[in-house]
């Protein structure tokens, strides 16, 4: 009854949970795309050991990234002069980091899935470092779009950075998980069943609509 | 790829049309107490729209409320731990203790009383629940907040003054359940268990339809709660919102926002989860410049 009557809190609160993993699934995916290549297509030493450290982050635990970019955010850190504690700038800075590790290794291994004969096709042609892994990429869309779905869908899930970072503001940092950590705690389950149905219903849309385009338009 | 982007981009700038425009903004650390029972989004609400401001509030324990504190990341903080309020002010951390409101902690268990405390007071009630659970932990047992808490504070002020030694008592048996959690996930787990537990009032009444457990033991100078407010001394942390936040406590100590809090819950539950600090200073052991009078804390950063 809470879905269909659309308290205007439950909307609040899912759209700044959209907000916040979107943003951070979008900046993560700038990042992470290149970088995939860049690790991807270079030879350098310990390569195989980074590639082998960003496998290990994937299982980063969310409350130990919570934890880092408090310690990095607080006024008593490094950063604390930006002011960016319980904000949502905050928390979307957080969840960037936190799913940065698995963006990046899923792009490495869809681009390794790339025959070696495009790269060498488009080398050949005179393309720069930039545009060949532009090129690559193109080709390795679906593993790249499943590695950005896969970063949304962890932002979108996670609640210990948005706990930590955030603080559960009522109207500024408060998201979906978060408010079902919270009503869960206050015995509220009804509402907190609700809360996680709207959670993977927006799952489910976000992916059929990334998947459509996939589809269609590359 | 690009068409990719450009449609998440699209999505978040219209999700983030929904932000508002922001206003000033004053951050509190505050108990969960006062937070669950939905006292301070009252409180909220009345003062954001007084002041145009908007009141953020993070709700965690007394301990972890501090530390918010002492790294400067909020303005101001309510708690309820003497020893470290008056540390927290002492360290220079703060500027000033002012008493907004008490009520008491409550002893809570069973209905059918397994260890047959009703009636004694809080330490031959934790005395009793000690020699009771070791004897028989199926029966009787008792969950911690474990949480670094203001009333896990007092649990353990309660067990010191019984004479017992806080570690060994965690240590002495199953009958001893550290949750590790917030009040209302403690009294969850002790109404699972059919455990006692010490609760604050204002929790255990706001929870009580949804558990067995019940009162027994409430009232008694070790069972008395006061809660604080405290401005975070911009003299340590020059960027926080100092007059906004002696305008904040200003408002919890005017008549107003006494009232607020003495009448809060009464419709409700029938009766109120607080009591106002107002007129019962000497009674809550606050000194009369620590209750009902505006503060004039200095805002000087230097």
């Amino acid at each position: 009854m809470l879905i269909a009557a659309l308290n205007p809190q439950v909307v609040e609160i899912t759209t700044r949970s959209l907000f916040i993993s979107l943003s951070s699934a979008f900046f993560a995916a700038v990042i992470c795309i290149p970088l995939g290549g860049f690790i991807e297509f270079r030879r350098f030493w310990g390569k195989g050991t980074l590639i082998n450290a960003i496998h290990t982050l994937y299982s980063l635990p969310t409350v130990t990234v919570g934890l880092m970019v408090f310690l990095l955010i607080s006024r008593s850190g490094p950063l604390g002069s930006l002011g960016l504690l319980f904000s949502p700038a905050g928390m979307i800075l957080g969840q960037t980091i936190l799913v940065s590790p698995i963006m990046t290794g899923l792009a490495i291994t869809a681009l390794a899935a790339v025959s070696p004969q495009i790269r060498d096709t488009a080398k050949s042609l005179g393309a720069t470092e930039m545009q060949i892994i532009i090129t690559v990429i193109k080709e390795a869309r679906s593993g790249v779009m499943a590695a950005v779905i896969l970063g949304f869908g962890r932002a979108l899930s996670e609640v210990g950075v948005a706990m930590m970072i955030g603080g559960n503001i009522r109207g500024y940092t408060r998201v979906l998980t978060t408010s079902i950590a919270l009503e869960t705690s206050m015995g509220n389950l009804e509402l907190s069943m609700a809360l996680g149905i709207i959670l993977i219903s927006i799952s489910l849309v976000i992916n059929l609509l990334l998947n459509r385009i996939r589809g269609r338009w590359i | 790829m690009i068409k990719i982007s450009l449609l998440l981009l699209a999505l978040v700038v219209f999700c983030s049309s929904a932000y508002a425009a922001e206003g000033e903004r004053l951050k509190l650390a505050t108990t969960t107490s006062l937070h669950d029972t939905g006292l301070l989004d009252l409180i909220k609400e009345k003062f954001d729209a007084k002041y145009n401001v908007s009141l953020d509030v993070v709700s965690g324990g007394t301990g972890i409320a501090i530390q918010y504190g002492e790294r400067g990341d909020v303005d101001v903080l309510i708690v309820h731990d003497k020893v470290r309020e008056m540390k927290f002010i002492a360290d220079g951390q703060g500027l000033e203790r002012r008493c907004i409101a008490y009520n008491y902690f409550y002893i809570v268990g069973p209905k059918d009383d397994p260890a047959g405390v009703k009636g004694m007071n809080a330490t031959q009630a934790f005395t009793t629940i000690m020699a009771k659970g070791k004897a028989d932990s199926s029966k009787v047992k008792f969950v911690s907040r474990g949480d670094n808490s203001g009333t896990q504070a007092r649990e353990i002020l309660i067990w010191k003054k019984a004479g017992f030694n806080y570690t060994l008592v965690n240590n002495s048996g199953p009958w001893y359940i550290d949750a590790g959690q917030g009040m209302g996930a403690t009294l969850n787990i002790a109404n699972e268990m059919q455990a006692y537990t010490l609760s604050d009032m204002s929790t255990f009444m706001a929870y009580q339809g949804n558990l067995s457990l019940v009162s027994l033991i409430g009232g008694g100078n070790d069972l008395l709660n006061v809660y604080v407010a405290m401005a975070v001394n911009p003299k340590k942390h020059p960027n926080v919102n100092c007059v906004l936040a002696n305008e904040f406590i200003n408002y919890l100590v005017s008549n107003e926002g006494q009232d607020l809090i003495a009448g809060y819950g009464k419709d409700k539950y029938g009766k109120s989860l607080f009591s106002a600090a107002r007129g019962n200073c000497t009674l809550i052991g606050c000194s009369d410049g620590e209750c009902a009078s505006p503060t004039n804390a200095s805002c000087a950063t230097a």
